[in-house]
């Protein structure tokens, strides 16, 4: 049997996911120059934001139809709240601070989002079972289920009204012209706060729309979840050019597929078994980050200003 | 700019990690001293992951140790002495592990301890038992180098005697997997996947050799890391191996996350592993995709021996949180071993309680000579501190419970 074309999917749908977080860091980052790294976090909490309208909320028994539309929505007001919130609360009275104390600020948050949830929320220290779409479905050599197709068809959709909103709404030029020049933009009439709010809503709304898809296709989430994501997510976003949108879901898609072929085949290249499966996914993930950065040190598509937002 | 925040990153998560590791309970009541007349209190100290990771097995152990001290106070086992638990949560972390040793040992009203969950923090704490002349006793333990030391395969030889356990080790563990899977239930492709901890490994690493020994085909391995939650690479390979079995070395917090994707792929082979994926949460977690799985477990079934049917009965009463059924009454006998050794040391010295640094190294060597029916049967040590109950249970899940399918005791033959 050929695994190859198996293998891809599952390096695209994982790399979709990493993409749909990775838009969180590279908007933020195109803005204000902060790394925040309490995304993996909101993007944790949206996935407890869908948990609980799932199983607090809804009846029992709901058809799933109904139930992931809810789900997001319940996920996406958390999360966005969350960044906001973040951004209003933690990182806005630190703006013009030296650039170190928004980071600290951020590594602290991202600690604090963690154990907030872990005592709070009720059964939080282990995974808690998320409601999946498992159904599977047969194409070709190729076996998907049901989350699978979710996460791949909300990644287009909203990729697709990103692209849509930078470009040609009103807010979206407002944003671009913040990224290039916050003064200047001020000068001009924007309202540059209200332009970074508008950043991180968007970010903490496509981490959501990943964590809704994350907590289908694998079944369980946990307070933790947010950690390793984020920091593959923010390594997708330097892989694409940090800064440009469409590098953040490149990035993500190429991280993805990287880390799946090289755990998949590299154990098969003779000499080289005790370096392949699984275990070494991460390094060869990191190998390639190495790699493309010693090459293009500004990314795959590095920050091309005008698109930047 | 990025590299100096990914340094900074690591560096306040290391700060956070071991300043939460430095706030446990540090309410030290009591003393070793033995005032006249009054009541004594002393502690037994509990380390397993009571958050996060393996924290259902976990505090399973947390609560069996404590039932055990509760039935001790109430029947006033040791007169003039009563017993409580210090539990320290090790998050399944070595480094963590040490420390909360270092911490029991140093606190004067520990006279033992019970201990921990992962055969991968065990060998970091050793050494810190064995400098204090303290008892430790592992319900859950099953690596076998931990008694038998590195080379337990040829040359035998207890590393440290300060370390019990009344889990059995891997090595049966292992052989007895492979026996059930060659010969009870026919499979003759397995492949095998482990998470390269000290548990995880060794068990897989014996299954291996065994199940080929038997004549089973491995067609197939691969590792994994603690943490991971997409396996739909190593799914993939799995399919492609015609593998009729998985078999996989290490913990339910990744056993119930590869089991999922198995079966949602549509690879409809039982995933086989061992104590540490015997929990509830696995069901739970995986739902109708852990149908048909399997797993060893040490002892024999809990609720067929007539002695834990009201250990049960009181956990469930008490509320307590997490899972008894794995190691729960493995904690029960390892407090109750360390509370009756204390006994017998109070015996030894004309029923006075010894200083707390003579107690120590009586309790270790009463340990040792320990002789008593407990929960999971007879309760005794060989001379490398391994449990002399051999016994080994495989489950199933039917239904969304496990049941027993075979009780019996490995042949290593």
């Amino acid at each position: 049997m050929n695994t190859l074309p198996q293998q891809l999917a599952n390096g695209l749908l994982l790399g979709s996911m990493y993409g749909l977080i990775a838009i969180g860091y590279t908007m933020v980052y195109g803005i204000v120059q902060l790394i925040n790294f309490a995304h993996g976090e909101i993007f944790m909490t949206g996935a407890f934001g869908a948990l609980t309208v799932y199983f607090y909320i809804l009846p029992d028994g709901t058809s799933m139809a109904i139930a992931v539309p809810l789900m997001l929505l319940g996920g996406a007001i958390v999360a966005i709240l969350i960044a906001v919130g973040a951004e209003r609360f933690a990182y806005r009275p630190l703006r013009g601070a030296p650039r170190l104390a928004p980071l600290i600020t951020a590594i602290g948050l991202s600690l604090a989002l963690q154990e907030v949830v872990r005592n709070f929320y009720p059964e939080a220290d282990g995974a808690r079972p998320f409601p999946g779409l498992d159904t599977t479905h047969d194409i070709g050599s190729i076996t998907i289920k049901d989350a699978d197709i979710f996460l791949i068809v909300a990644a287009i959709l909203c990729m697709s009204a990103l692209a849509w909103f930078v470009r040609k709404s009103r807010t979206g030029r407002a944003m671009q012209a913040t990224a290039q020049d916050p003064d200047t933009a001020q000068l001009m009439g924007i309202d540059t706060n209200r332009i970074i709010v508008i950043a991180f809503a968007i970010g903490g709304f496509f981490a959501a729309v990943a964590a809704v898809a994350y907590g289908l296709k694998y079944g369980n989430v946990d307070y933790r979840m947010g950690f390793l994501m984020g920091l593959k997510a923010f390594t997708a976003a330097v892989l694409g050019g940090i800064g440009n949108i469409y590098g953040a879901m490149l990035g993500g898609i190429v991280l993805g597929i990287a880390e799946t072929l090289a755990s998949a085949y590299i154990d098969e290249i003779p000499g080289m078994q005790q370096l392949g499966g699984q275990s070494w996914a991460n390094v060869w993930a990191f190998c390639l980050l190495i790699l493309v950065l010693l090459v293009r040190p500004q990314g795959l598509l590095g920050e091309r200003v005008a698109d930047r937002a | 700019m990025r590299q100096r925040s990914l340094v900074i990153l690591t560096s306040v998560l290391t700060t956070g990690a071991l300043t939460l590791t430095a706030c446990g309970s540090r309410d030290d009541n009591g003393g070793g001293d033995s005032g006249g007349g009054d009541t004594t209190t002393l502690t037994i100290g509990v380390d397993a992951p009571l958050s996060g990771e393996n924290s259902q097995t976990g505090l399973g152990i947390q609560y069996g140790a404590q039932i055990a001290v509760d039935d001790a106070n109430e029947k006033n086992l040791v007169p003039g002495v009563k017993f409580k638990i210090k539990a320290l949560d090790d998050k399944a972390q070595p480094a963590t592990g040490q420390s909360n040793a270092t911490d029991l040992t140093g606190d004067q009203s520990v006279v033992g301890a019970v201990g921990p969950l992962n055969s991968g923090v065990a060998q970091s704490m050793l050494q810190v038992f064995s400098a204090a002349n303290m008892v430790q006793i592992s319900p859950a333990n099953t690596n076998p180098e931990l008694t038998q030391g590195k080379n337990w395969q040829t040359d035998k030889k207890r590393p440290y005697k300060t370390y019990f356990r009344t889990s059995t080790t891997d090595e049966l563990q292992g052989s007895y997997a492979a026996d059930y899977a060659f010969n009870g239930l026919k499979k003759k492709d397995a492949f095998v996947v482990d998470d390269k901890q000290t548990y995880g490994a060794g068990l897989a690493k014996i299954f291996n050799e065994q199940y080929k020994k038997l004549g089973g085909k491995v067609v197939g391995t691969d590792h994994v890391n603690t943490g991971d939650k997409d396996f739909g690479s190593l799914v993939t390979k799995i399919k492609n191996s015609k593998a009729d079995l998985l078999y996989y070395g290490g913990q339910y917090d990744e056993a119930q996350l590869i089991t999922k994707q198995l079966k949602d792929a549509g690879v409809k082979i039982p995933l086989f592993a061992g104590d540490g994926t015997f929990s509830t949460t696995y069901i739970e977690t995986a739902g109708a995709a852990a149908e048909g799985d399997l797993v060893t477990a040490i002892g024999v079934p809990a609720d067929t021996l007539p002695a834990a049917k009201d250990f049960i009965a009181e956990y469930k009463a008490k509320g307590y949180k997490g899972d008894y059924g794995a190691y729960g009454t493995y904690a029960y006998d390892a407090t109750t071993a360390i509370i009756n050794a204390v006994k017998a040391a109070v015996d030894a010295n004309d029923g006075k309680l010894p200083e707390m640094n003579e107690l120590r190294p009586k309790v270790v060597d009463e340990v040792q000579k320990s002789d008593f029916e407990g929960l999971t049967g007879k309760v005794s040590f060989d001379e490398y501190g391994d449990t002399t109950n051999k016994q080994l249970t495989v489950y199933q899940v039917e239904k969304g419970e496990w049941k027993a399918v075979k009780t019996g005791t490995a042949d290593l033959g």
